[in-house]
């Protein structure tokens, strides 16, 4: 039988259309808008100015402060505006805004396609180079990733874990990275082990994904330490708590990180980074993004510049559908609505998910009916319908005790509910209430 | 039979009698004083309960009040200056009085001054809709129009107009206990300054974008073009992050800063038409004028009228000179 976390967890419609289109580089569009904040933590302040010519590659905001991440330039060209941009919730944020020249990378990036497979850097050098380009967790949380990979002091790693799971539907922009990028990855994750200090490492990839785990196991025999693990398809096992506990049974305690039970927990994408800032010098400007939908002429999967317009790679994927009802930013379950095209592609997007219609329109909100099916699909063992009841009624200590903030917003029990109702709506506010008692109550 | 009657009358008196005496003696040694005072200022408060003071209910607010030496920080805003003169003859000290406030709702940004760009069909909260995007407009400042506000309001002050999808407070209902100020997640409520006959000059604004995308967005937004502030008289406004701010204290109502905004964001309430008149008639004409107490609704149709026949009026008085 195979493996997976015990607890909760829905099966949607898969739905990955685009799981056979091999990655496709999209042409540059005529402006990019690079946000200074991709990821979760400060947002780092711009070192360029309005006319200055920047090079792709470039350095244009250097991550202050541990939790920051820098930012580089993805394109050759001059920078017209140092001014807000919107992002995916319409809010504007600052952002640099360059217009495309003619492709000029920085000439110490190694653009060659060759593989590099070299180990002489210590750890520190390898999370130094990682820092300095900028990489951040692309599984969508947008953590910095070198905070990541330095164990805190009394804390000690046993065990590397890559995420390759992928479980939000749609979405395929992992798995093509796994199927085309196999031997690079493999070289990322042998760094992220040399910076982690650790001897052995699990690529956990979903049941529903056949040629990839045929792929990396066939690519990991000459390695040692490295294993691929199929796991049975279950949503949100592509959650760091859900994969560990599906991986190695381990549950880590509430309120607590990985490594308080001796793991880390990396995405696929991330170890190709970390491949590429290593061994080719080259920061995170580029990434993988799926653009799908059910009435997507050509659902595809693209290499993408940060900064490019959503509005740029739904062309290229054959232009927007008449029954357009809803773009989402990331998949189904845990994305975000945009509301509007020209929002940018940052380091944290997995996906453009275009719904017709049909698909995007909220059913009519009904009573709780007490089927208590919220609470067992709820990863987390939470009670959802109970935290949705407490956060209308503004009872925020008592939402504290009911474990609000271990909720990790997957939405299984919004999308299971047969009442419609918006239980993770409420309980995202109530995560707010009592992020902000906790912030009240230390000052 | 008489003797059952007897020996059970006798047992349940005794035990009767010495639980009395248990309970005398209990309630003696754990009697809690209090202050008789307590309940004095209590019976004055409101009884509203309504948290305006910054207590949970009017028996804290009350005890606090009893407690404290001075009044520095404590006010009933529901009661006002009278409650509080009762409650300072109660515990003999001196009454702290204060300008009387209302709750004003500084957006005007109706369906038809601010086109719709999305769609929400999430819950019916502005403090949901609020955490996830900007709203159904481009306006990232702007009245959501889900009535967090009103659901707040015990005082059955304010009421969502349908026609402009926005809040409206009903000056003489309001206590100005500051719960729709905490309920809005944008912070667009304000409580003001309160004018003889409700009468209010504002900025019905509070996005700090640059003029040219705020303008974009919503029609009646406060570009920060500071005409108002070189016409203001009093110092009353500041310009702060492209958004003008008029200050209710130094704002002496003189009515000059509404005429001169382009975007008709300053608005003017409860004050008569302002009317073309000859030299002479003026002083007659004001009279009768604020006599009558007309009331200019905040709906987005009327509002652009009233904006254009201020203008109507300046190009007039232009021609005249």
């Amino acid at each position: 039988m195979l493996k997976t976390f015990a607890k909760g967890g829905v099966h949607p419609p898969e739905n990955k259309l685009s799981a056979s289109r091999p990655i496709e580089s999209l042409p540059l569009p005529q402006t990019v808008s690079i946000p200074l904040s991709q990821h979760i933590g400060a947002p780092p302040a711009p070192l360029v100015q309005k006319n200055d010519q920047v090079k792709t590659g470039q350095l244009i905001a250097r991550g202050e402060g541990f939790v920051s991440a820098s930012i580089h330039s993805s394109v050759t060209g001059k920078v017209v505006k140092l001014e807000e941009v919107m992002d995916a919730g319409g809010y504007r944020r600052p952002a640099v805004t360059i217009q495309v020249g003619e492709d000029e990378w920085m000439p110490e990036i190694d653009t060659s396609p060759g593989l590099i497979k070299e180990f002489d850097l210590s750890g520190k050098d390898i999370i130094e180079k990682v820092k300095e380009a900028g990489i951040v967790g692309m599984g969508g949380a947008t953590f910095p990733s070198h905070v990541k990979m330095s164990v805190p002091r009394g804390k000690k790693a046993e065990l590397l874990i890559i995420n390759g799971v992928e479980c939000e539907p749609w979405l395929t922009s992992d798995h093509r990275l796994m199927l085309e990028k196999g031997e690079e990855l493999l070289v990322g994750i042998r760094l992220i082990m040399k910076a982690l200090q650790v001897e052995k490492a699990l690529i956990g990839i979903e049941n529903n994904k056949p040629d990839a785990i045929e792929h990396l196991s066939g690519l990991c025999l000459g390695e040692k330490g490295i294993s691929v693990v199929p796991l049975k398809v279950k949503y949100p096992q592509g959650g760091e708590k859900q994969l560990i506990k599906a991986l190695t049974a381990r549950e880590v305690p509430s309120g607590g990180l990985p490594i308080d039970v001796a793991t880390v927990v990396h995405n696929v994408g991330t170890a190709f980074a970390v491949y590429e800032a290593v061994q080719k010098k080259k920061p995170l400007i580029e990434r993988v993004v799926t653009v799908t939908g059910p009435s997507v002429k050509k659902p595809c999967n693209f290499l993408v510049r940060t900064g490019t317009p959503v509005s740029h790679l739904i062309e290229a994927a054959g232009g927007l559908p008449d029954d357009t009802g809803k773009i989402v930013s990331g998949g189904p379950m845990m994305g975000k609505a945009l509301n509007s095209l020209q929002v940018p592609v940052t380091k944290g997007t997995s996906g453009i998910l275009i719904l017709p219609e049909s698909m995007s329109v909220r059913k009519p909100v009904l009573p709780c009916i007490r089927c208590s099916r919220c609470i067992f699909v709820c990863p987390m063992g939470l009670e959802p319908y109970l935290l949705m009841t407490l956060s209308e009624k503004k009872m925020t200590e008592k939402m504290e005790k009911e474990h609000v903030m271990d909720c990790i917003e997957c939405g299984s029990c919004s999308y299971i509910c047969p009442s419609n109702r918006p239980l993770l709506d409420y309980i995202r506010l109530g995560k707010a209430q009592v992020n902000q008692l906790i912030r009240s109550r230390k000052k | 039979m008489n003797s059952t009657i007897l020996i059970t009358v006798i047992t349940l008196s005794a035990i009767g009698m010495a639980a009395a005496l248990i309970l005398y003696f209990v309630a003696r040694k754990f009697r809690v004083h209090e202050d008789p005072r307590i309940d004095e200022v209590e019976e004055v408060l409101p009884a509203a309960n309504c948290g305006g003071c910054g207590y949970p209910g009017c028996r804290n607010f009350a005890e606090a009040l009893v407690k404290s030496d001075s009044f520095e920080g404590l006010f009933c805003p529901v009661g006002g200056n009278e409650v509080m003169a009762k409650v300072a003859e109660i515990l003999g000290r001196e009454a702290v009085t204060q300008a009387p406030l209302v709750a004003v709702v500084r957006c005007n940004g109706s369906p038809g001054h601010r086109p719709k760009t999305s769609v929400y069909d999430g819950p019916v909260t502005c403090a949901i809709a609020h955490a996830l995007y900007t709203g159904e407009s481009d306006c990232p400042y702007g009245c959501l129009g889900y009535g967090d506000c009103v659901e707040a309001c015990t005082f059955d002050a304010m009421y969502m107009d349908p026609k402009t999808n926005l809040p409206v407070v009903i000056d003489n209902k309001c206590t100005a206990c500051g719960a729709c100020v905490e309920a809005c997640p944008r912070d667009i409520i304000e409580l003001r300054k309160k004018n003889p006959k409700d009468r209010k000059i504002f900025v019905c604004c509070i996005n700090e974008e640059k003029g040219a995308v705020a303008r974009k967005n919503c029609k009646v937004a406060c570009i920060g073009c500071g005409a108002c502030v070189k016409v203001c008289p009093f110092d009353a406004i500041t310009l702060e992050n492209n958004l003008a701010y008029i200050d209710a204290e130094k704002c002496r109502l003189c009515r000059k800063c509404s005429p001169v905004c382009p975007t008709n964001s300053i608005l003017e309430i409860n004050f008569p038409e302002k009317k073309m008149v000859v030299k002479g008639q003026e002083k007659k004409d004001a009279k009768e004028g604020s006599g009558k107490e007309e009331k200019v609704a905040a709906s987005g149709s009327e509002q652009k009228e009233s904006g254009e026949e201020s203008k109507k009026d300046k190009e007039s008085n232009s021609s005249n000179k």
